[in-house]
């Protein structure tokens, strides 16, 4: 069942139509899903002081309701180190169309994937696994099963990846923690049952993965068009 | 829903016989059917008069006995009426064979069929369909009798939103000699739709495997329908239409179906072990195989030939599915070559595939066939038979089909099929053991059973 704040984030969003990275990324905390440390910021020295309490490098990111994909925009800076840095990219960001804030986030690292989901028309809500990244509709390699899932349906999305190798270790690579990635995925799958009725697609992406965690790196959640 | 009254009607009306074209879809399923099938039929016709000798009545209620199923072959906008008629006249059903309705923009005039037969619990099939073809019970296609390719009485039930695609299909299971018990062309499935019949299907005693042509699902249908086939006994495969962007345009205006995301239907039928049949070809050999096996298998194969060249085709096509050929352990491998004729021990291979070469004689085969069958390493054994080898005889079929039996392991054979071959291949086909005229399609009934095993 969702809880009130998940409701009030959702209807928060209705207007933009989708949620916004920071709104999506409290849901999914909320939700029991994990992200990475972050805090939106609105002017500059909320950013130093959230990125002193994060601790260099950190990740910026552009908050606008007009920008939907943000790479396509530059609007990620990765690897800041130190406020002057910090302070030029916010300067760059409050120019975009629509800024409303600045995401300052945790730099993550591991494999990236992309853990998506989406209410189709003929069999409800669907998960799929693939690997992530900006490449993703390049490597189109995913799979893709129906929710609510089960372990063995994870289990056989990786293993039916064509990278799966990638996964499980690769010359010499320790495996990520395919443990944390089934309980990412089971965990998310609840929450797209629970929220079939709102959204239209999530995608998660990149979920870093590593030999110790899986950690969701960025999220957008489509809102269903209202009738 | 009463389906069963449709299915193997004791009394049928025509409606919408002509009394001067011969030709009229009306008329050709009325032929075909009176005195033919052991159904009474009821020409209809609002002029009255006479066909064939036979009375034609001018209203449904002047029939004087019950009538378990109404063909309805009028004009589109005559149909809702003569379903109400049909209703108040107490029959069991309709198959409504006219078009006209959603899939040329009337979707007004299908939902008031809809309305009807709801408010009456008034199953019928279609409409814009060719409906039933139940073998020894009643035929509604109306193709003359002399076009029509019928497959023998079999445990295959197809059901299929062209009818077109259909009444190929049944050209092809003939060929193949696939068995039917129901063929039913639903067309724009207004009411009767695929899970109404996979419900009656999964309880029909003449029918072991059930197989599906769709185009496309209503809002949730697929997943209902997946689940539904999950918990069936019996083997459920799908061949689904518009895989392309371009295919699911044309889908769209055939019967003014959605085609769906193909990917997501694909992946989700694997996950429930649906099997997907993704060509024609595909939907033969799966419905050959599954109506001998109705069990999943991983797909670890284990072939036996006479000749090496097969073996190594057969490996190649079976990792094209991603099915696995893996080395026999060295026990088995003993096992078997103790087990053939001291002039082959030497010569053979036993590794898997196992090559028995030209020189092997049937109980050769036998033997082979028996220790594959009791190895765990193997759960499908694939035989590859060329009846040219001097040693063998046209029993191998009935001889080898038994060892199957005994064993308990699917076994799927590759016999040229040349009509001199014929007992060798009857001696598998009748004793339950499928055949395939290539090495593709016996490694395709192999694949069948992989497929049925949820992924």
């Amino acid at each position: 069942m969702l809880n009130q704040k998940i409701t009030d984030i959702l209807s928060a969003s209705r207007e933009v139509g989708w949620v916004m990275e920071p709104e999506a990324k409290r849901l999914l905390a909320l939700s029991g899903l994990r992200v990475p440390s972050f805090g939106w910021v609105k002017e500059r020295g909320e950013a130093v002081r959230m990125a002193h309490e994060i601790g260099y490098p950190v990740v910026a990111k552009v908050v606008s309701p007009k920008i939907l994909h943000k790479s396509e925009w530059e609007g990620v800076a990765v690897g800041l180190n130190r406020d002057e840095a910090l302070l030029e990219t916010f300067e760059r960001f409050s120019r975009y169309d629509g800024f409303a804030g600045m995401l300052v986030e945790e730099m993550v690292s591991g494999l990236e994937l992309i853990v998506g989901a989406k209410v189709d028309y003929q069999f409800g809500p669907v998960i799929l696994l693939g690997i992530g990244g900006t490449g993703v509709e390049i490597y189109k390699d995913s799979a893709l099963r129906m929710a609510p899932l089960q372990e063995r349906d994870v289990r056989s999305m990786v293993r039916n990846l064509k990278a799966h190798a990638l996964l499980e270790g690769y010359r010499g690579a320790e495996p990520i923690n395919l443990e944390d990635l089934t309980h990412t995925m089971l965990t998310f799958s609840q929450l797209v049952i629970d929220l079939q009725d709102h959204i239209e697609s999530v995608d998660l992406n990149p979920v870093k993965c590593n030999p110790e965690k899986c950690i969701i790196a960025d999220a957008r959640i489509m809102l269903m068009k209202s009738a | 829903m009463d389906l069963k009254k449709l299915f193997e009607p004791k009394t049928m009306a025509v409606i919408g016989v002509s009394l001067t074209n011969d030709r009229h879809p009306a008329n050709v399923i009325f032929n075909k059917n009176h005195l033919r099938y052991p159904v009474r039929v009821y020409p209809v016709n609002p002029q009255g008069g006479e066909l064939q000798g036979e009375r034609v009545y001018k209203r449904v209620g002047d029939i004087p006995d019950p009538v378990d199923m109404a063909v309805i072959a009028v004009r589109a906008e005559h149909v809702p009426g003569v379903m109400s008629e049909c209703i108040q006249a107490g029959m069991g059903g309709a198959t409504i064979i006219s078009g006209g309705f959603e899939e040329s923009g009337r979707k007004d005039l299908q939902d008031r069929l809809i309305a009807l037969a709801k408010e009456s619990d008034f199953p019928f099939v279609g409409p814009n369909c060719l409906g039933i073809f139940s073998p020894d019970h009643v035929d509604t296609f109306f193709i003359p009798n002399e076009r029509i390719v019928r497959p023998q009485r079999g445990d295959v039930a197809m059901v299929s939103q062209s009818g077109g695609i259909l009444v190929d299909q049944m050209v092809k299971f003939a060929g193949e000699g696939v068995g039917m018990s129901l063929a039913l062309s639903i067309g724009n499935k207004a009411l009767v739709r695929e899970l109404d019949l996979l419900a009656y299907l999964v309880d029909d005693l003449k029918t072991r495997v059930i197989a599906f042509y769709i185009e496309g699902f209503g809002k949730n249908e697929g997943r209902e329908f997946v689940l539904a086939a999950s918990r069936s006994s019996k083997p459920v495969i799908v061949m689904k239409a518009g895989k392309s962007p371009g295919g699911s345009k044309a889908v769209s205006s055939h019967t003014a179906s959605l085609g769906g995301d193909y990917k997501v239907f694909s992946e989700i039928l694997a996950q429930y072990g649906v099997v997907e049949a993704k060509n024609e070809s595909e939907l033969v050999a799966f419905c050959e195989s599954l109506s001998c096996y109705q069990q999943g298998i991983e797909g670890r194969i284990g072939i036996i030939s006479g000749s090496g060249g097969h073996g190594a085709m057969a490996v190649d096509v079976c990792s094209g599915h991603g099915l696995l050929i893996r080395t026999l352990p060295e026990g088995v491998q003993k096992e078997m070559r103790q087990s053939v004729s001291p002039s082959i021990r030497d010569i053979a291979s036993f590794e898997n595939p196992i090559d028995l070469t030209g020189s092997a004689v049937d109980d050769d085969f036998v033997h082979a066939a028996t220790i594959l069958s009791r190895a765990p390493e193997v759960d499908c054994v694939l035989l590859l038979l060329l009846p040219y080898l001097p040693g063998c005889t046209m029993d191998l079929g009935a001889r080898l089909s038994h060892v199957c039996r005994r064993e308990g392991k699917p076994m799927v054979a590759y016999v040229p099929h040349v009509e001199k071959y014929r007992m060798l291949i009857e001696g598998f086909e009748l004793n339950d053991v499928p055949v395939s005229p290539s090495i593709e399609g016996a490694v395709l009934m192999a694949e069948a059973m992989r497929r049925c095993h949820p992924c």
